[in-house]
């Protein structure tokens, strides 16, 4: 059982890979890092297939058990002194172990992330040969790989959530790679602060759970949430699920957090692939599916979830409509098919759910790629209007693309068909009522997604050309690029078939594989186990619904008509052509050109960026406020204090000086002297004077007796 | 050595000062290696501390204790009484690193009156060392007063533009909180006199007695308040809390780098260390009061959200930083206040992580302030194209800053939120904007300094860290890492003392009984309260 012991090298070797072009990466030729980096990330590879086969055997033995490998406590103490409050006054444990957890959900995701990783890594070393901060490059690429595994294997909410802010931060430093561009770095703060408010929710979940439950534990919470001590609908849990969810808005750029995705396509395309669109934004995916016991104990918040995800993928959809930015339309695209994820997660498919994140991990990544090597071939260009009549040129790319295209627009046969199939049919068939309404949703959508896949087809592959300029330096990448490409499509092909539907005489290896995650019967844990209070994840009978039949083929009905009016509006188009929409309707157009104009409203309303006449709103605004108080109202009475201080010592200065020692102890003073001076006079101390007082006198004395 | 090794760590900075004294005021390479040469040797004798201490972590009361209650003026009973807790020992940890890192920052950026420069960093030091270890309210109030003194004059001396302001400002602003202090202590002295028949400023001696205050019929709540209250003004100032802030952002902006490094790393933790010495265990029922609580608690959230709002519009770096503190510094207080083992841990270990995250950044400021003589953001633009070590370096200390998980921000903030969760979920709620908040102003800051082309000519040709400036990142580095990565043996170090706070505070609250009565033999974990959930640890078994 070498892999499962050491399943935490996993996480370890890119992290390892990261911290060489840290320390010396400046130094190192290309082949070095190219040896390291994607060397790291073929090991991990390696490591995740040893690990995922040990534990299906392993699995033999403990059916249905999680394998959980702690290494040591990270938070908080292991000494049982450490102690917080539960909700219910009880003590429990203040600790969060660094350990690892794998069961069939994290399984997936290990594969996909490190598989698709590496196909992405070994595409970068060819797209990213020209850039320079190569190293920096492929040192953020393996830091996130790391996050990313983390985040996959952490075996609690706090270790998760440390793979949660490390993909964000990565994802943050991708975005922002050529940051001498300010759109760039706008992006990546962007990026990093809507993620942000998602995390703070995140946070207020996590805190909820914990305190509710006592653990961090995924083993532990979900044991408890089965065991029946919990009533459905319980109000803090219905809570922790909807502030959990927030954090999954945020990651997963669901409404109204989305609004970094599309800005992000600013970092350069290998990173779109992975990072935003087949890896990381499935994060809140993982994170809903992983505390499913959690979820299905808050209708409420099932619903929230079904409901969020259907809007944000017709909404998405809309606007990929009508983007030009072939990475932009290609962004929408992996916001509205997130929005499908959740889909299926708030009814309760959670298998459905993750069976579309894997599915799409390959096309969508394999669309971005592709989309890069078209970008590459044109030098840059990513304007769909200035492109046209590529397939002869880069065939390989074209091919690939067409085939991923062909997935996404869920064409028989290959992997999206099967996905987002079971996901149409579950909305349908699982919950009723209403919940048709999110089927109707999700089906416009998906007629949708054909047409703006096919319009990104027929304007870059099969239009006349627009651009002579461009034209001239096509070339098709090298194999380093193609290569990923050619096995990412055998995937988007081939994928699908794991899910093979009952209803096709398949078996759906898939579902049957994350049974025990999902399932409520085989709970990991606990033995006594409450069999069924509620069947929102639990499997009908095998027998085939005629209505399923019906959907499947309305769905591939859905797929050709949106290829159909593809091709009808593009197959000509050439230099100066018009959008079908902006000639029905240019509002309508202008709105979804716009993006609904969500970008500015929000930059009215909570960033402050703009102004709303003279008054400034949100944060900054907020920021100006406070710094007036601040130097105004708040130092000011600490200056007036000063001040005041100052103005009494100068009156009592005065006061002092005037009244109490001038009018009290100088004005007697003066007044005695004043007084004094009449006989002052008599005791001058001239003798002349005192001899003439004398004469004077004498002669009056004489004068006197005299005159008698 | 064991049982003077306090006292040795405390004065060897003064011991510094004294040599520095005779040294020729000319021969400035002699004055900056004395002044460096001790200031290492401050960090490098407490080290030992470390396994001292970690070895008796578990055991009740104060540790390394030396002297005796009224050995120093026994008339008044005042005594030279020295000794550390937990939280004590990481407080001068923090003290002798960062006092180590910001008299090695100061090599370049010092060249006026060099000599006294260095003279009144080291008895600042010593000062400061002093608060942390006295045990004696008298000799407690002289290192606190004492300290003020070179603090003012680094200020005064060797600051900005607006430095007699500044300094002034800074002087009287904290001496008037204390001057309140004093009579509270005054109060307690005397009312001790009359419980016990014994004149005595020890703080253990007044643990036992200031207690009772609030239920003495003939004082009662309101004297408890009111003496609650003029500790809390002195420590409020420190800290600073809103609204008594203002004196802080002035003084950064004006002190040099080391003194705001200093000023930030450790003075600001006199505060809430004065928080968690004195005034919970001195008044623990006031402590309790809803409302008194209340305030405290909403004067922090105040100060976190506020701080940061400020923050975020200013155009001076420093005074950006300086706003940051205050924000952070609310999270401190938030943890005091949730008053339950979660919150105070996380408290004092955010604590030790503003002093070497926030230390850094005037670090970090310092030393484009050093190149440019300018601190305006407007002014810079580009910076990693010239000085890549040092953005790379800011962006680590500035994620160290905002609370990324696996650096040290992230534990001491995540801590801290949990423990006030837990006591009510709006105060928990309001706190987290905060951790948007901070995102938005460092990464803003960021963008704006070191993204981007240089568009400012004068930028062009600013040359990269020097080994010694990258040296005093070096240690706050490998800190913030290890804080972020391994932060059990924090707190464990940090659970004795805060169980036996939230014991005086809450008498009986669940799960903290064990360590604190505990007179079992050293190093042994209780294992009273294990809550561990039904399952065992299911250790890959095969």
């Amino acid at each position: 059982m070498f892999f499962l012991d050491h399943i935490w090298l996993i996480p370890l070797l890119p992290a390892f890979g990261a911290a060489i072009m840290f320390f010396f990466g400046r130094k190192l030729s290309k082949q070095a890092v190219d040896a390291v980096c994607v060397g790291v990330v073929v090991l991990a590879f390696l490591f995740g297939c040893g690990a995922v086969s040990q534990y299906t055997r392993w699995s033999h033995d403990y059916p249905g058990r999680p394998f959980e490998k702690i290494l040591y406590t990270w938070l908080g103490s292991d000494t049982g002194h450490l102690n917080f409050l539960k909700h219910d006054g009880t003590p429990a444990q203040f600790q969060a172990d660094d350990g690892f957890l794998l069961d069939p959900l994290s399984s997936i995701w290990l594969l996909f992330v490190t598989g698709v990783g590496m196909l992405i890594h070994i595409y970068s070393t060819g797209y990213m040969a020209h850039e320079g901060g190569y190293y920096r490059f492929f040192g953020y690429l393996n830091l996130f790989m790391f996050s990313m595994l983390m985040l996959v294997l952490g075996n609690n909410y706090v270790l998760m959530f440390v793979g949660w802010e490390g993909v964000g931060l990565c994802s943050y430093l991708l975005i922002g790679f050529y940051f001498h561009r300010k759109s760039a770095s706008d992006a990546a703060n962007k990026a990093f602060i809507v993620n942000r408010i998602g995390d703070a929710g995140f946070l207020l979940g996590m805190f909820t759970i914990v305190w509710y439950f006592g653990s961090f534990r995924f083993t532990d919470i979900t044991a408890l949430a089965r065991s029946g001590q919990f009533s459905i609908g319980d109000p803090i849990i219905t809570a922790a699920t909807l502030l959990l969810f927030v954090g999954a808005c945020g990651k997963s750029a669901q409404l109204p957090l989305y609004v970094w995705l599309p800005d992000a396509m600013e970092g350069p395309t290998p990173v779109s692939a992975l990072i935003h669109a087949a890896t990381m934004v499935t994060a809140g995916v993982y994170m809903v599916a992983r505390s499913n016991a959690l979820f299905v104990l808050a209708p409420a918040s099932m619903k929230t979830v079904a409901i969020v995800g259907a809007l944000t993928a017709i909404f998405a959809a809309s606007i990929g409509l009508v983007q030009n930015d072939i990475k932009r339309v290609l962004a929408y695209s992996t916001v509205s098919q997130l929005g499908y994820m959740f889909l299926a997660l708030g009814i309760g498919a959670f298998a459905a759910g993750v069976f579309h994140v894997f599915t799409h991990a390959f096309f969508k990544a394999l669309l971005f790629l592709g989309a890069g090597s078209v970008i590459h071939a044109l030098g840059g260009e990513q304007d769909m209007r200035k492109m046209g009549a590529l397939a002869h040129k880069i065939p390989r790319t074209y091919r690939t693309m067409f085939i991923a295209t062909l997935a996404i627009a869920g064409i028989p046969g290959f992997a999206g068909f099967f996905s987002k199939d079971e996901i149409l049919w579950q909305a349908w068939h699982s919950e009723g009522g209403a919940y048709r309404l999110l089927w109707g949703i999700a089906y416009v959508t998906a007629l949708m997604t054909a047409f703006y896949m096919f319009r990104l087809i027929y304007l870059t592959f099969w239009s006349p050309a627009r651009s002579q300029e461009v034209e001239h330096h096509v070339h098709e990448s090298p194999n380093s690029m193609t290569v990923p490409l050619l096995i990412l499509a055998f995937f988007s092909i081939f994928s699908g078939l794991l899910g093979w539907p009952h209803s096709l005489k398949g078996s759906n290896r898939f579902e049957k594989f994350l049974e025990p995650v999902f399932s409520r019967e085989a709970a990991p844990v606990l033995a006594e186990e409450r069999p069924g209070q509620l069947a929102a994840g639990a499997k009908e009978a095998e027998h085939a619904d005629p209505w399923e039949y019906i959907l499947m083929f309305l769905s591939i009905g859905a797929a050709v008509v949106g290829w159909g009016l593809a091709r009808s509006s593009y197959q000509n188009a050439s230099e100066g052509y018009v959008e079908p929409i902006a000639s029905k309707s240019p509002r309508a157009y202008d709105l979804l050109y716009n993006k609904y104009y969500v970008d500015e409203g929000y930059d009215y309303a909570f960033t402050g960026r703009r102004k709303l006449g003279d008054v400034r709103l949100g944060a900054m605004g907020l920021g100006e406020a406070s710094s007036w108080f601040d130097s105004r109202v708040i130092d000011g009475t600490v200056n007036g204090a000063g001040w005041i201080t100052r103005l009494t010592a100068t009156l009592s200065t005065w006061w002092d000086k005037w009244i109490i020692d001038g009018l009290g102890v100088n004005g007697p003073a003066v007044a005695a002297r004043l007084l004094s001076y009449p006989t002052r006079m008599l005791q001058w101390g001239l003798v002349q004077w005192y001899a003439l007082v004398m004469v004077v006198g004498l002669v009056g004395f004489v004068a006197y007796y005299a005159w008698r | 050595m064991h049982s003077h090794i306090l006292s040795i760590i405390l004065f060897i900075p003064l011991a510094g000062a004294l040599l520095l004294l005779f040294v020729p005021k000319d021969n400035k390479d002699a004055i900056r290696w004395i002044a460096n040469i001790f200031a290492l040797a401050g960090f490098l004798v407490s080290l030992p501390l470390v396994p001292w201490f970690w070895q008796q972590r578990f055991e009740p009361g104060f540790k390394f204790m030396e002297g005796g209650p009224n050995s120093w003026i026994p008339s008044i009973g005042a005594g030279y009484v020295l000794g550390i807790d937990g939280i004590s020992f990481l407080l001068i940890m923090l003290t002798t690193l960062l006092g180590w890192v910001s008299i090695l920052s100061s090599w370049t950026a010092i060249e006026n009156r060099l000599k006294e420069y260095y003279v009144w960093f080291l008895v600042l030091q010593t000062g400061m060392l002093g608060v942390f270890m006295a045990l004696d309210f008298f000799l407690f109030f002289v290192f606190w007063e004492a300290m003020l003194v070179p603090m003012y004059l680094l200020i005064g001396i060797w600051g900005g533009p607006r430095k007699l302001y500044a300094a002034i400002k800074f002087f009287l602003y904290t001496l008037f909180g204390s001057v309140l202090m004093l009579l509270a202590v005054l109060f307690l002295y005397f009312y001790n006199y009359h419980q016990t028949g014994e004149y005595t400023f020890s703080i253990q001696a007044l643990y036992k007695t200031a207690p009772n205050i609030f239920h003495d019929p003939a004082y009662g709540v309101t004297y408890a308040i009111l003496l609650f209250l003029a500790f809390f003004l002195a420590f409020a100032i420190k800290v600073p809390m809103f609204p008594f802030h203002t004196w802080l952002p002035d003084a950064h902006v004006e002190a040099p780098t080391a003194g705001s490094v200093i000023l930030a790393g450790v003075l600001l933790k006199m505060g809430t260390y004065g928080f968690v010495r004195f005034s919970l265990p001195f008044f623990p029922d006031v402590a309790m009061h809803p409302k008194v609580r209340g305030w405290m608690i909403t004067l922090s959230i105040i100060g976190i959200v506020y701080g940061a709002l400020v923050s975020l519009m200013q155009k001076d770096m420093k005074k950006l930083v300086a706003y940051s503190s205050v924000s952070h510094l609310g999270f401190c207080t938030l943890g005091i206040f949730a008053l339950n083992p979660a919150g105070l841990s996380g408290s004092v270990l955010q604590q030790i992580n503003h002093g070497i995250s926030t230390g850094a950044l005037f670090l970090i400021v310092g030393i484009l302030y050093e190149r440019r003589h300018t601190r305006e953001i407007a002014e810079y633009g580009g910076i990693s194209n010239v000085m890549p070590v040092y953005a790379t370096i800011t962006m680590i200390m500035f994620l160290s800053s905002m609370g990324l998980p696996l650096l040290n921000g992230f534990v001491g903030e995540f801590t801290i939120l949990q423990g006030t969760f837990i006591e009510n979920w709006r105060w928990a709620a309001w706190a987290v904007t905060g951790v948007i908040l901070a995102a938005a102003y460092l990464l803003w800051l960021y963008q704006r300094v070191f993204f981007g082309t240089i568009t400012n000519p004068k930028n062009e040709k600013l040359h990269d860290l020097t080994p010694r400036e990258i040296l005093t990142f070096v240690p706050l580095i490998i800190m913030a890492f290890w804080i972020g990565l391994y932060p059990k043996p924090f707190f464990q170090i940090l659970e004795q003392p805060v169980n036996q706070i939230v014991q005086t505070v809450r008498p009986g609250y669940p799960g903290t009984a064990g360590i604190v009565n505990a007179s079992t033999s050293k190093g042994a974990p209780s294992t009273q309260v294990t809550v561990r959930l039904a399952t065992e640890k299911p250790e890959g078994k095969q």
